[in-house]
């Protein structure tokens, strides 16, 4: 089953065209790898997909809704990790992951999994987000979307920022989350790094993709 | 996964705002003494008496306005400042459900403060109270304050994500909580008898800040999304 059907979407940014035509199929549970040039789209593309950027022309289904007309659908299933990592600083890396469980009706074990996943111990995980270093910051945010369970995973240069311990817990959560049955969508400049784990590549160039 | 319904959501909110004022303690150690001194300084500029007590109803609900911009922008900051309102947003969070939320704890936090406010007038500016007016000044407070925590959320939100939101909250703002001010402080002037004001003078203005304060609620809880949206 397709996940996400692209084609021929157009999508204008300020008057200049971020997507020129981009068509694509991500089947279900696949790892798929988005690389390009900076500017060639990619955080274009994972937004489009989460339903945040009007589509110009061309048909966008992502997890069988249409993005133009159905939007909030999509996003009720989908966890979209971008450049940003959408945290609340004043509170701590438990009190955020909580929050997001919240949403959702996870349970106090699963808010505690998720932060051993991502190597959130006690003391951590107590801290006030606003106190803790760019990668761990990271680390949180990643747990915050580990204890969604979303069907379709948006990660924008998820790596960014991470030590190399870090990455590999995440790759090792990617893979879990994938073996479940969530499908992944990872927009990086790692290349080499996710096309190990990852099943297809987008590639992207000036708005456009050049292979699948 | 399972959905939390538009209640669930604006109970998460309105936790979670309350938990980062505890944790931070900007109201107690930042609004209050703001809003005290500003009361201070219209009792020294306003020397006498007579004129104190003519004026103590309007000045605190003016303290209150003005210490509110500070609370109102505290509260979306930590919502925008790291994009977490985004990935609320993302997410397909009910943005009514963010609304009524982040009203319930901006509610909560200008109580507080009008009371304090509201004991500081009484006792700055000489003022004494019955059974009647002391049941006529909870229904203002309640109401006006509800007024105020409603326009301050929807207009805080559509301010929060544009640029110069500091200066531009206060202009979007204080046109439109007019009435509040009036409302509030003509009712308060009954609770304090000025001028020889009777009680019951005050309960037509009580029922225009409960008005006021359903229909924005109202108006909020259809407009916030889309704010938020575009």
């Amino acid at each position: 089953m397709s996940v996400v059907e692209f084609a021929d979407v157009v999508v204008t940014y300020d008057g200049y065209p971020a997507l020129a035509g981009v068509s694509a199929r991500v089947e279900s549970g696949q790892i798929v790898l988005v690389r390009g040039e900076n500017g060639a789209g990619k955080s274009t593309l994972l937004r489009t997909i989460a339903g945040l950027m009007p589509i110009e022309r061309g048909s966008a289904r992502v997890l069988g809704h249409d993005v133009a007309s159905d939007r909030q659908s999509v996003r009720a299933r989908i966890g979209m990790l971008s450049h940003r990592n959408g945290l609340f600083l004043e509170l701590t890396a438990r009190d955020n992951v909580e929050f997001w469980a919240r949403c959702v009706g996870a349970t106090t074990s699963d808010v505690d999994d998720a932060l051993d996943r991502m190597r959130l111990g006690r003391e951590l995980s107590s801290t006030l987000v606003s106190r803790l270093s760019a990668g761990q910051r990271r680390r949180v945010a990643l747990a915050s979307l580990v204890v969604r369970r979303a069907e379709l995973w948006l990660l924008d240069e998820p790596h960014s920022g991470l030590d190399e311990q870090s990455r590999a817990d995440l790759d090792a959560v990617l893979g879990d989350a994938s073996r479940a049955g969530a499908t992944i969508i990872v927009a990086s400049h790692d290349t080499d790094r996710v096309a190990k784990f990852a099943h297809s590549t987008i590639t992207l160039v000036t708005g456009r993709t050049v292979g699948s | 996964m399972k959905r939390v319904n538009v209640l669930g959501i604006a109970r998460m909110i309105a936790r979670k705002d309350l938990k980062v004022e505890w944790r931070g303690r900007v109201l107690v150690n930042q609004v209050l003494p703001f809003a005290a001194l500003v009361m201070v300084m219209f009792a020294f500029a306003l020397d006498g008496d007579d004129l104190l007590q003519r004026a103590a109803s309007g000045l605190a609900w003016m303290a209150t306005v003005l210490s509110m911009f500070v609370v109102i922008s505290r509260s979306f900051l930590v919502d925008t400042e790291d994009g977490a309102l985004d990935a609320m947003r993302t997410a397909g969070l009910d943005m009514r459900g963010v609304y009524v939320g982040k009203s319930m704890a901006l509610f909560l936090q200008l109580l507080v403060l009008n009371v304090v406010l509201i004991a500081l007038s009484l006792l700055l500016y000489h003022v004494s109270l019955t059974f009647e007016s002391a049941v006529l000044l909870v229904a203002i407070v309640v109401c006006a304050t509800a007024g105020l925590a409603f326009v301050g959320v929807l207009y805080g939100g559509l301010a929060a994500l544009s640029k110069g939101r500091e200066t531009l909250l206060p202009l979007l703002v204080l046109p439109v909580v007019a009435p509040v001010v009036i409302g509030a402080a003509r009712a308060t002037e009954s609770a304090y008898g000025t001028a020889g004001a009777r009680v019951g003078e005050g309960w037509p203005w009580v029922g225009l800040l409960f008005v006021f304060a359903v229909a924005f609620a109202i108006a909020g809880l259809l407009s916030f999304p889309s704010l938020i949206e575009e």
